[in-house]
């Protein structure tokens, strides 16, 4: 993998906005677990989502891919609002991965690559039981843009070892690399680099620059406070369901709010964070 | 790959002493093996009985009938085996097929000796034949235990030239032709079960000792000629049958199970949905067939050629399954069994009652439909007996090749849609339905044409069903049926063709046979269901992929499954 300039320094992020959620809202019964949300993700930005356990981070992204429908607010992409159904948003073009690594176990990491590409291509029942030129040419098309994502995480040797055998860091790279086959606009990752060793941790960073510079924009959650800062241009705080503190790495690092929310607060009642 | 053998469920102390009975003495057994078949062949030059009238008569000496041929073919294998743990060959494993065998002779062998005793009045009337069959089965089972273990290695598998390896595959698919004819023409019961005894402990002896697995692996390589030879010997099987319609009457109807089982495996084996009123489906296309048929009792003047008859079971049918799937796909689990299973009722009694009376009258309600002409493809009829090559092929031979191209249909439907986007995307869902959703699988749909796919192949054998059988009523859709469906996919294997096939066949074939199966058969099936369960969940003849999703925690299966995948890449 090739080592680029970490900093974000000389990266121009873009004018359009990709992805916008407006006043996000989700409640569970009387619970307030993400309150009036709203976000701005520019094309080739990578925004990166912080909070104490329990701030809402996870619900906020599953309130973004439509595996929950927001109780108020709207999330739009590209200038379209986004249907709460996760099959029409991965369509739309957002990928995300998740928090507990959720591969297929029994499949091969091209096959799982392979099920990301699914929405993307058309092959239905009678094509594939006639096999004409169309499916072939269509099959063979999803293999080997399965095996050039896999190449492009750095999985490419570990074409045909099961998911559920390869090592941890892998498997985190590799639901990266499934994202990535369904051709999305914006990447959403849920703590990437959770459990990982600082070797691994940095070739992720780089993974995710590297993506950036083809175009994508990203949202980050992660704990790894190092990490967050030199990966990101922007940073929201969320605190309790709400957005405290949003700004460059730089102001968020040396916000008080921050510091107190992680270091002084009482958050340990408030643990409505879903591992959907 | 190397394949490990898993250790019985021993306490340590019983381990400990049978290893150390096998360091003293491992030695000896071959010699133990090689006596062992040796008794067991010269038991079936002796007599087994006073009374020849029981067991096909076994009580004549050096004129081998019945069970003592069987008690010879265990001990000819018992010989093999043993000669070859003297010979101690690396890609093979003669000793766990020694096990296999010698449990099986022991078996065979009480079998034998109790069948005899309960149907001519006591022990004394074994003839000495009984005994020394037994005990050369016990040597044999002795030999096998002391034999000591062998990790097998698939790279030193020996490779023979393309042509000599479908050469024996052809062989061995002949020897399965002339094992099936000749166990169909058995009728003596107890004959027939140690016949069954004898081919179960042969077979697994062979798959134990590698042979299987060998075997598997020649047919890995070459597996369009395994195919076509398959379909070949099957349909080579009807002119083995000398004009006899008895056994073509059962093979006919194990094929049309079996074709209605496969379509159940797409939704149960590859799309992971319970589907507990699946024979509705088959009576769907079976009630099509009859109404659109020329028979006297047809309630819709319409007689279109059958080919549109075909067409149409399959689009009520699959029809059927989108409004059933509709609705209650949203319900997953056990919810999805409880409606598919209200539905399958509902089928039966909505035929049971839509006989004018209580509405309008199409299918003369628990009369049903009798009189159901045979087909007559461009007069080739059905109904008459044909003479091919000087053998004489009755009505049910007709069907029989009928319904093998319904079933190769099946068969090429099932594997091609397994195998591309469609399939990949029902594993996904098996393996996690939410991530399958976020990733961008079209969940409910793919559901859903499990749903229609399945109910159209039931929908288009059940067109057949109806002429072969001459009659469709409403009792032949009961619930049991459904479930006798759902045991065979289970039995087999989820997931794959030849276990649904060897699934259908056991549950089909064993009622027909065997009067005892007949009578106790939910209490038989139950049971083997119960214990299958607990010993080989994926299945006789399971997927990779089953087996690891039933064995999640097992590593060494995945690595066996890992290496098996890397092979195949190369």
């Amino acid at each position: 993998m090739t080592v680029t300039d970490p900093t974000p320094s000389g990266h121009v992020i873009g004018d359009r906005v990709v992805l916008e959620a407006e006043h996000v809202t989700m409640r569970f019964g009387g619970l307030t677990a993400v309150g009036d949300v709203s976000m701005k993700v520019h094309d080739g930005e990578i925004v990166g989502l912080i909070g104490p356990n329990g701030a809402g981070k996870t619900t906020f992204f599953n309130c973004l891919t439509g595996m929950y429908v927001p109780t108020e607010g709207r999330v739009t992409l590209g200038g379209e609002q986004l249907p709460p159904k996760p099959l029409k948003v991965v369509r739309a073009g957002m990928a995300r991965t998740f928090q507990n690594i959720r591969l297929f176990g029994n499949m091969t990491a091209l096959e799982n690559v392979m099920v990301g590409r699914y929405c993307r291509t058309s092959s239905m029942a009678l094509t594939s039981i006639l096999r004409g030129p169309k499916f072939r040419r269509e099959e063979e098309a999803t293999r080997l843009r399965a095996q050039e994502l896999l190449d492009y995480v750095g999985l490419g040797k570990s074409t045909e070892i099961l998911a559920r055998n390869l090592p941890y860091g892998d498997q985190r790279r590799l639901e990266i690399a499934r994202a990535l086959a369904t051709d999305p606009q914006i990447l959403l990752l849920d703590e990437p680099t959770a459990g990982m060793n600082p070797k691994e941790t940095e070739e992720t960073m780089h993974l995710i620059f590297k993506i950036r510079d083809s175009g994508l924009a990203v949202v980050v959650i992660e704990h790894d406070m190092r990490f967050i800062f030199n990966l990101c241009d922007r940073v929201l705080c969320l605190v309790r369901g709400e957005v405290l503190v949003e700004g460059s790495p730089g102001e968020v690092q040396s916000d008080p709010r921050v510091i107190e929310a992680y270091i002084g607060g009482d958050d340990t009642d408030e643990d409505e964070e879903e591992s959907a | 790959m190397s394949t490990v053998t898993h250790s019985p469920d021993t306490t340590d102390t019983e381990l400990s002493r049978l290893d150390r009975l096998r360091e003293q003495h491992g030695d000896r057994a071959a010699i133990l093996a090689v006596a062992g078949g040796a008794l067991l062949l010269v038991s079936g030059l002796l007599s087994w009985s006073y009374d020849n009238r029981i067991l096909d008569d076994v009580s004549v000496r050096f004129y081998p009938l019945g069970i003592q041929l069987y008690a010879m073919l265990l001990g000819i294998v018992a010989l093999a085996l043993g000669v070859l743990l003297f010979r101690r060959p690396q890609w093979l494993n003669p000793g766990r097929g020694l096990r296999a065998v010698g449990w099986g002779s022991v078996v065979f062998a009480l079998a034998g000796i109790i069948a005899v005793a309960y149907q001519a009045g006591g022990l004394i009337n074994v003839n000495e034949g009984g005994w020394v069959g037994l005990a050369g089965a016990v040597l044999v089972l002795a030999g096998g235990l002391l034999s000591p273990h062998v990790d097998l290695d698939v790279r030193t598998w020996p490779r023979l030239p393309s042509w000599a390896e479908i050469l024996v595959i052809v062989v061995m698919l002949g020897l399965l032709l002339f094992a099936t004819a000749y166990t169909l023409n058995v009728d003596d019961p107890a004959t027939f079960g140690c016949l069954l005894i004898t081919l179960l402990a042969v077979a697994i002896g062979l798959v134990g000792s590698g042979f299987g697995e060998y075997l598997g692996f020649i047919g890995q390589n070459n597996r369009r000629p395994l195919l076509l030879a398959a379909f070949l010997v099957a349909f080579l099987f009807p002119f083995t049958q000398d004009g006899s319609d008895a056994n073509m009457s059962i093979a006919t109807q194990i094929l049309i199970f079996a074709a209605t089982a496969l379509g159940l495996n797409i939704v149960v084996g590859l799309a992971g949905l319970l589907d507990l009123g699946y024979i509705a489906f088959l009576g769907t296309g079976a009630y099509v067939g009859a109404m659109l048929s020329k028979s006297a009792f047809a309630t819709i003047g319409w007689n279109p050629p059958f080919l549109v008859v075909m067409l149409l079971g399959m689009l009520v049918a699959s029809i059927f399954g989108l409004i059933i799937g509709s609705p209650t796909l949203r319900v997953s689990g056990d919810y999805l069994a409880i409606v598919t299973l209200g539905f399958g009722e509902i089928f039966r009694l909505a035929m049971f009652n839509l006989d004018g009376n209580n509405g309008p009258d199409l299918t003369n309600g628990p009369n049903g439909i009798p009189g159901i002409p045979d087909l007559n493809f461009f007069g080739f009829d059905f109904g008459q007996t044909h003479t091919v090559a000087g053998i004489p092929l009755g009505r049910f031979s007709n069907y029989y090749f009928l319904l093998l191209l319904l079933i190769a249909f099946v068969i090429l439907v099932f594997t091609r849609l397994n195998d591309s986007r469609i399939g990949r995307g029902w594993v996904a869902i098996r393996e996690d339905e939410r991530a399958a959703e976020a990733m961008g699988v079209n969940v409910f749909g793919l559901k859903l044409l499990a749903f229609a796919v399945g109910a159209s192949l039931a929908g288009l054998a059940g067109t057949i069903k109806a002429h072969q059988d001459t009659s469709v009523t409403p009792d032949q859709y009961i619930f049991l049926e459904s479930a006798f469906l759902l045991a065979a996919v289970v039995l087999g294997g989820m997931g794959t063709v030849a276990g649904v096939l060897v699934g259908a066949t056991v549950l089909k074939l064993l009622p027909e046979k065997a009067r005892i199966v007949n009578d106790y058969r939910l209490l038989i099936f139950g049971l083997l269901l119960v214990v299958m369960m607990r010993f080989r969940p994926e299945g006789l003849v399971a997927s990779k992929r089953r087996q690891l999703e039933f064995h999640e925690d097992d590593e060494e299966l995945a690595e066996i499954v890992q290496s098996e995948h890397l092979e195949e890449a190369k």
